[in-house]
């Protein structure tokens, strides 16, 4: 199991490599599928070696992977990756819906006590 | 469970936009987000860990509270109620002490769905992005609760 803190370093760059709209957007585009270097160039006005760059960033952020294969070598979004991103989302999630399962449990007590107008502790 | 929230946080924008549905009147959820005695009843790490120090809750009020971790730690929140309608709306800021003037504001709305169900509906607009993504992988938010695995048993049942 990793520790704590190489999970932590492994989403700072994976957050990093997505602080640019660029590679955002080569993210969201091979979320559809893998994509060649040329076709997630094309939406782009910008050269085909910039996009590599980007691509680079991406790869050392371990969000995607390129196979070794192929001619075309089309780039590959690692899900398992992009899963660990969105955890975090997962767990604010999380700790706010237990927040609220409690806050269930004291309007149902509300209710069956009818305290509503006192706001005493049922 | 149909109640569940319904959390977005679209990644190009600095907001954190939920739902809730309850089982309860509008009037009893906004008097259990107006009434200290019960809202540290609900709100925070667990049972009995959060201590207030103020509620002044009105318009131009404000509040400061603490939530104590298991480990002892103690984090200190508080806000201003920027404006208060009741059974209705409710706008306030928020700061966590120890990230000082990253302030949050954060709107709420009561919404009555009748057959005594209500919804609340909230937005909370982050000073910047990095700031709200620190907030929602904050530790403060996880690492002083019980632990994500029972946060994990929690939403399984």
């Amino acid at each position: 199991m990793r520790s704590d803190e190489d999970a932590e370093t492994g989403l700072d760059r994976a957050f990093l490599a997505l602080a640019d709209p660029v590679r955002r957007a080569i993210v969201a585009r091979l979320s559809r599928g893998p994509a060649t270097v040329n076709e997630l160039a094309a939406p782009f006005d910008i050269t085909k070696q910039a996009v590599s760059k980007h691509i680079q960033v991406l790869e050392q952020a371990g969000l995607v992977t390129r196979s070794r294969d192929a001619q075309r070598r089309p780039v590959h979004l690692d899900a398992e990756a992009l899963e660990r991103l969105t955890a975090w989302i997962d767990r604010y999630r999380l700790d706010a819906e237990r927040n609220y399962r409690r806050l269930d449990g004291l309007l149902a007590a509300m209710t069956a006590h009818n305290i509503e107008h006192e706001g005493k502790n049922p | 469970m149909t109640n569940a929230l319904n959390l977005l946080a679209p990644v190009d924008t600095l907001a954190i936009d939920y739902t809730r549905d309850f089982a309860a009147p509008v009037s009893a959820v906004f008097r259990a987000h107006s009434d200290p005695d019960l809202v540290k009843q609900w709100m925070g790490p667990s049972r009995n860990e959060m201590t207030i120090e103020r509620w002044d809750f009105r318009t131009g009020g404000g509040y400061r509270y603490l939530h104590r971790g298991p480990d002892g730690g103690e984090y200190w929140f508080n806000g201003v109620f920027h404006t208060v309608r009741d059974d209705e709306f409710l706008i306030q800021t928020f700061e966590f002490e120890l990230a000082p003037d990253m302030v949050n504001i954060e709107f709420m709305w009561f919404e009555d769905l009748g057959s005594g169900r209500s919804r609340l509906r909230g937005r909370s607009i982050c000073p910047s992005i990095e700031a709200r993504d620190g907030l929602l992988s904050s530790p403060m938010e996880s690492g002083m609760t019980e632990g994500y695995d029972r946060l994990e048993a929690l939403v399984a049942s």
